[in-house]
């Protein structure tokens, strides 16, 4: 095993560890810190796979913007605690289709790419921002106006209206 | 010299597919709706990780694969954005998130 598949391993189990926290434990604000390890694994994955501007880009918005968002949104909204508060009634369905897609995939996974290696090789930002605005120039603008209309889109939705 | 960094593809594969099977078993069966939306980031993150991996796998020269992870983030962002405020107007009116009550589309 090398050192990189030394590091990955640790990362993954805490990652893999904390999303099954995430969607098990009976306190909704446990859950956001769940949450908030499991992206920062995430992150650290992406940085072990010499995806350098992708691991901050994660921090920055996933541990920084999207876990605050959650956050404040348990914060003005009253959650119950406890397990049949938080979960339905089909958590033994749920578990079983959850189990049958891990399964499935991993078989898939060992099927077709059992023995395979990776070699990341470092990503530079400037070869990012290049194949953005080079090749990938209408997929961007598309993706800017999306978000810009989610933005007003949001204001719009949450904003009190005037009695 | 360094030695060559190198990694075995299944393993990020593998742990992708845990991170999206753990997202599934939260959209269905969490009653809390902010719960139903980390669960749905947790299943984009495992998309992420694939197209990362893939990305190096295949050394491509565009990085095809990271800036789409790109994408993928910013629509999640928006996503997430929408999903607040409608979850934050869900609450004013009927005071609850509770995914099984709100029923008003429903029949």
């Amino acid at each position: 095993m090398t050192p990189q598949e030394g590091a990955f391993t640790a990362l993954a189990v805490i990652g893999a560890l904390a999303a099954l926290r995430l969607v098990t434990t009976r306190n909704v604000v446990h859950g956001a810190l769940y949450l908030v390890v499991t992206l920062a694994t995430v992150g650290g994955v992406y940085l072990i796979l010499a995806a350098e501007f992708l691991a901050w880009v994660q921090v920055v918005i996933y541990v920084g913007a999207i876990v605050v968002l959650l956050l404040f949104s348990l914060m003005l909204t009253k959650a119950p605690i406890g397990r049949e508060a938080l979960d339905n009634q089909q958590r033994g369905l749920a578990a079983l289709v959850g189990a049958a897609v891990l399964g499935g995939l991993l078989f898939l996974i060992t099927d077709a790419f059992s023995g395979q290696k990776i070699h990341p090789a470092q990503t530079t930002t400037a070869a990012i921002g290049t194949s953005i605005f080079r090749s990938f120039v209408w997929p961007f603008e598309v993706v800017s106006i999306l978000l810009l209309a989610a933005l007003i889109g949001a204001v719009a939705l949450a904003r009190r209206e005037e009695p | 010299m360094i030695a060559q960094a190198t990694i075995r593809l299944p393993f990020v594969l593998a742990f992708s597919a845990v991170l999206f099977s753990a997202g599934i078993y939260g959209v269905l069966a969490r009653r809390n709706a902010v719960l139903v939306l980390m669960s749905i980031e947790l299943m984009l993150n495992a998309v992420n990780v694939n197209l990362v991996a893939f990305s190096q796998w295949l050394k491509n020269a565009l990085v095809a694969g990271q800036v789409f992870a790109l994408f993928v983030i910013t629509v999640a962002a928006a996503e997430v954005g929408i999903g607040l405020a409608i979850v934050i107007l869900i609450y004013r009116n009927r005071e609850t998130i509770n995914m099984d009550e709100v029923n008003l589309l429903k029949w």
